[in-house]
């Protein structure tokens, strides 16, 4: 699949999900991709760096979300 | 005066200890007068509403701090973690109050001025309030609110020279001991490596997608001044494959009283004469010593590297030539199922600079790999290895099963043989076992 559908797959999936949920755990994103998890990193990089997608963390946990979408500051058990 | 009154917090003064709330009360107080006209980017009382609400939370007993956020430096998803206060207008100063992880230099090695940097930094963009080290080992920076943190980045890379720590499911910072720019016992230089894969996983530090948390800590001896084998998922302790090297001059030196038991260390109190049977044969863990008619002989095959004997007679006894280090892994705090100390995986790897330590990067990213398929969110590397079995962790990193594996027969890991590697397979005929074999 090539950059530009990935990013759209991420796009629509993460909006379906949205209605429920605004954080994602790293493991969520390469299953959605359907890539292995070092292989997923390179593609949630580059979406990181254009700004489609950021960085949520608890300190000890990160998560990812669709930029805009989530609480700053809701916790992991929230939602 | 103080802007709120803190009765509880006061009581922890009255001990005997230093205490942190008069480490605070201190800083508030200096924040106020400002004697170097700092230009505060930060409430200048965010300490005393810091008193403020941690007195609240004594008196109410519960916390009134939200947890998380989005706050971090863009493209980092590691290093700020973001706090925000839940009682944002009894506490203005502490609405926002943000942690900053920034990497501690390696083994600890500090300049005044460095020093006096990182808090002129933090005095003008922050609260003022450090931790010299958080648990992990960095620097840790309490409290700042989120339009600094961009601002306290550009300034900690581009005029510090420094980069933020780890957090969040990355690489953690990595931490080793001083190694052998100072310490004697060093088996391979900690800081060398340290360093050296702090620079090639910056990937891994500063842009989360592991399962959870994942430590590396090097110790360069199994003294273990940076308790990696406590506290690290993957743990480096230095150590050697030939013989404990003796002086028997050096030994007589010792049982002559001519020289001081570790090396003078526990000289605050008479302990009487040395005696090197009560001192250090017999509590050589594994009895492999021996003295007699003036000559300390080691059976150097039963030794387990625990260090004692050294540690004692530092100037008879040194570790071995062939130097390197064991790697352990699963080790991790009490979060989940207890505290669990690391399990040894590969007893002795050459730790070699020339190659770029490819044979110990070589171990970490099939450690990854398996780690990163298998684990579920928020599941350690510890806790893997304990649901999979050990096995599984040698499988999937390449590395045949030996007796170091397993602690004692029956307590840890069962390896058991698979099908193909057992002549004739799990398939047998039963006709022919029936005819020498009564039901
Ligand atoms: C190839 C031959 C054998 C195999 C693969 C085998 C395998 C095993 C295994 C897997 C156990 C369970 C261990 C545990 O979970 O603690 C066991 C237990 C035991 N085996 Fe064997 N065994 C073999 C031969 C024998 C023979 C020839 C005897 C005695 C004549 C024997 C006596 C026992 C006894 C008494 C136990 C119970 C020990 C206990 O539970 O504490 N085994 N064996
Ligand atoms: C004077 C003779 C013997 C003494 C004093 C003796 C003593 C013991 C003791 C103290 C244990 C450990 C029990 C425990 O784990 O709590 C044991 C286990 C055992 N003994 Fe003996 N034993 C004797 C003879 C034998 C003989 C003749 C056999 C077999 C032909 C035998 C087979 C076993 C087996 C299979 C176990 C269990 C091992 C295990 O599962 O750990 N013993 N014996
Ligand atoms: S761990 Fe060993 S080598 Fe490192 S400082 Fe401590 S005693 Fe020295
Ligand atoms: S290092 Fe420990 S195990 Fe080895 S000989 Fe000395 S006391 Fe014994």
């Amino acid at each position: 699949m090539e950059y530009e559908e990935q990013k759209q797959l991420m796009i629509d999936q993460l909006m379906k999900k949205g209605k429920t949920k605004s954080k994602f755990y790293f493991s969520d994103l390469a299953k959605i991709l359907d890539m292995k998890p070092r292989e997923a990193k390179k593609v949630v990089n580059k979406l990181v760096e254009e700004g489609i997608l950021e960085f949520w963390s608890s300190g000890s946990t990160s998560m990812y979300g669709l930029k805009g979408q989530g609480k700053q500051t809701a916790a992991e058990h929230e939602e | 005066m103080a802007k709120h009154k803190t009765p509880l917090l006061d009581q922890l003064e009255s001990g005997p200890w230093p205490s942190f709330v008069s480490d605070m009360k201190q800083e508030a107080e200096a924040r106020a007068k400002n004697v170097n006209n700092v230009e505060y980017q930060i409430p200048v009382d965010v300490v005393e509403d810091l008193l403020g609400v941690l007195e609240l939370s004594f008196d109410d007993g519960t916390t009134h701090w939200k947890h998380g956020g989005i706050v971090g430096v863009f493209g980092y998803g590691g290093g700020v973690i973001g706090r925000y206060c839940d009682q944002p207008e009894k506490f203005p100063g502490v609405a926002h109050f943000h942690t900053i992880r920034v990497a501690q230099p390696s083994g600890k090695f500090y300049k005044t001025e460095f020093l006096r940097q990182l808090c002129d930094l933090w005095d003008f963009r922050g609260s003022g309030l450090t931790n010299m080290h958080g648990s992990t080992g960095d620097i840790i920076w309490l409290g700042t609110t989120t339009p600094q943190i961009e601002e306290i980045f550009y300034e900690l890379t581009h005029n510090l020279n420094q980069d933020l720590g780890g957090s969040g499911s990355n690489l953690r910072t990595p931490a080793d001991c001083i190694g052998q720019a100072r310490c004697e016992y060093a088996c391979y230089d900690t800081q060398d490596l340290c360093y050296q894969l702090t620079l090639d996983y910056q990937d891994e530090l500063h842009r989360p997608a592991f399962p959870y948390k994942f430590k590396f800590k090097f110790d360069g001896c199994p003294n273990g001044c940076v308790a990696s084998i406590a506290r690290a998922d993957m743990s480096f302790i230095g150590t050697w494959k030939d013989e404990i090297r003796i002086d028997q001059d050096a030994v007589g030196g010792y049982v002559s009283g001519d020289l001081k038991p570790n090396a003078g260390a526990h000289s605050g109190r008479d302990w009487g004469a040395f005696n090197i049977e009560k001192e250090v044969i017999n509590l050589c863990p594994t009895e492999c010593m021996r003295y007699e008619n003036g000559k300390l002989e080691i059976n150097n095959r039963e030794c387990t590297r625990c260090m004692h004997c050294i540690n004692v007679m530092p100037r008879a006894l040194r570790p071995g030539v062939q130097t390197g280090c064991s790697i352990l892994v699963g080790a991790k705090a009490p979060i989940l199922d207890g505290a669990q100390m690391g399990s040894l995986l590969v007893p002795f790897v050459e730790v070699n600079k020339e190659s770029g330590y490819e044979e110990v990067k070589a171990v970490i990213e099939a450690i990854w790999d398996y780690w990163m398929e298998e684990g579920k969110n928020r599941e350690r590397l510890g806790e893997l290895m304990k649901r999979r079995g050990f096995q599984s962790l040698l499988e999937a990193v390449g590395i045949d099963p030996i007796p170091q594996h397993v602690s004692e027969p029956r307590h840890n890991p069962y390896i058991f043989w698979k099908e193909d590697e057992v002549e004739g397979g799990w398939e047998r005929d039963v006709t022919e076992y029936r005819k020498h074999h009564q039901r």
